[in-house]
């Protein structure tokens, strides 16, 4: 499946191939650690609605993940 | 995930299981005021100065701190500060965010620049200063801060500082403090920190001491607190920024880490203060009014160093 992917850290959305499900295995996929991140789904009306570790993953979907640590 | 309390969809996995929105946004409120209760943070005749950024850490603080004045009738005063250090690309975007928080939420802001202190902004200090003393930004950035913060909250009234620093920051400082065998610093931590009862500091106070950033964070945007990510330029120079690294590392593997770092300091910090109490070295009064635990305070050395780089 292909996932959007907006990085807040980074400032950067890009879109990745994405064969697992959950959205710790994306997590694992991008090496980004679970503690750093809040994961965000933005469905087709605009709403959105906050991930855990174990929720599934569809395609095309728009996922935000929103860094947990502070910049300064 | 369900919520472990009412079966709606979870927000959040904590070690005894899930939350939903609502549950979670009064499991940290709870948290929060249970702190403040429980240590005696915050007296009805306090006079409060809640040093901020604009950040997560600080709009949430900010905020529960006048929902706690509020829901107990403390009569209070509350007031905000913020140290502009003048970190171009980063501070100015903060600054924006916290003048409209405290616009919306009717809360006074005071803002003091250290340019206007120092006649410097940290990056025009920062290579001046490096050259002479090998100091890192971030060493700089906390002398001043720490100096401006107490110096103002005290002049400006207040009986207590808030602070919002979380469970992350304060493992961080017990880890890094044990590694570089700081056992008077460390005597200073804990959710009532700084030098009790001291003439010339303002008694600092924890709050989110028992929340992690990443509770804070999913509660500040669960709370629709507009903050712009931004990064410190310097941050990634810090020791700290490593220590942050290791212990999200042990975290992820081994959950419960960071909180019992706590637990365990926690558990010792009353030896400490005594051990700090034996050693204790008095507290002077530096030339420059503020107190110092040597003769000349680290903001005047400082000063002291850019005054003889021009």
């Amino acid at each position: 499946m292909k996932l959007n992917i907006f990085i807040e850290r980074e400032n950067k959305s890009k879109t990745i191939t994405f064969s697992k499900s959950t959205v710790k295995d994306l997590l694992s996929q991008l090496k980004i650690n679970t503690e750093t991140v809040i994961v965000v789904r933005t469905n087709e009306s605009g709403n959105k609605e906050v991930l855990t570790e174990d929720d599934q993953l569809n395609d095309q979907e728009k996922i935000q993940l929103l860094s947990v640590i502070s910049g300064g | 995930m369900k919520c472990s309390k009412c079966l709606q969809k979870s927000v959040i996995e904590l070690q005894h299981g899930g939350l939903c929105k609502n549950h979670f946004i009064t499991y940290f409120e709870d948290k929060v005021f249970k702190t403040i209760h429980k240590y005696r943070l915050i007296d009805r005749n306090d006079s409060i100065c809640v040093a901020a950024s604009g950040g997560k850490d600080s709009l949430s603080v900010l905020y529960l701190t006048k929902k706690y004045l509020q829901e107990n009738k403390f009569p209070c005063d509350l007031f905000t500060l913020l140290i502009d250090e003048g970190i171009e690309n980063y501070r100015e975007k903060t600054v924006k965010d916290l003048q409209k928080f405290c616009k919306e939420h009717q809360i006074r802001l005071e803002i003091v620049t250290t340019k206007k202190e120092f006649g410097y902004t940290l990056d025009e200090a920062y290579p001046k200063i490096n050259k002479d003393l090998n100091k890192k930004p971030c060493n700089i950035c906390g002398v001043w801060r720490r100096y401006l913060i107490n110096k103002h909250a005290r002049n400006l009234g207040a009986t207590k500082l808030i602070t919002g620093h979380n469970l992350d920051d304060e493992a961080q400082a017990i880890v890094m403090n044990l590694f570089k065998a700081n056992t008077g610093l460390a005597a200073h931590l804990g959710p009532i920190s700084g030098i009790e009862g001291q003439k010339g500091f303002v008694q600092r106070v924890k709050p989110l001491y028992f929340c992690t950033e990443k509770e804070t964070r999913l509660y500040a945007l669960l709370k629709n607190f507009v903050i712009e990510f931004t990064e410190c330029p310097y941050a990634k120079e810090g020791y700290r920024s490593q220590i942050q690294s290791m212990l999200n590392e042990f975290e992820q593997k081994y959950k419960g880490t960071k909180q019992g770092i706590i637990s365990s300091f926690l558990a010792t910090l009353p030896l400490l203060k005594e051990h700090e109490k034996n050693n204790k070295n008095e507290i002077k009064q530096c030339k420059c009014g503020e107190p110092a635990n040597q003769e000349v305070c680290n903001a005047c050395k400082i000063q002291e160093a850019l005054n003889y780089e021009e």
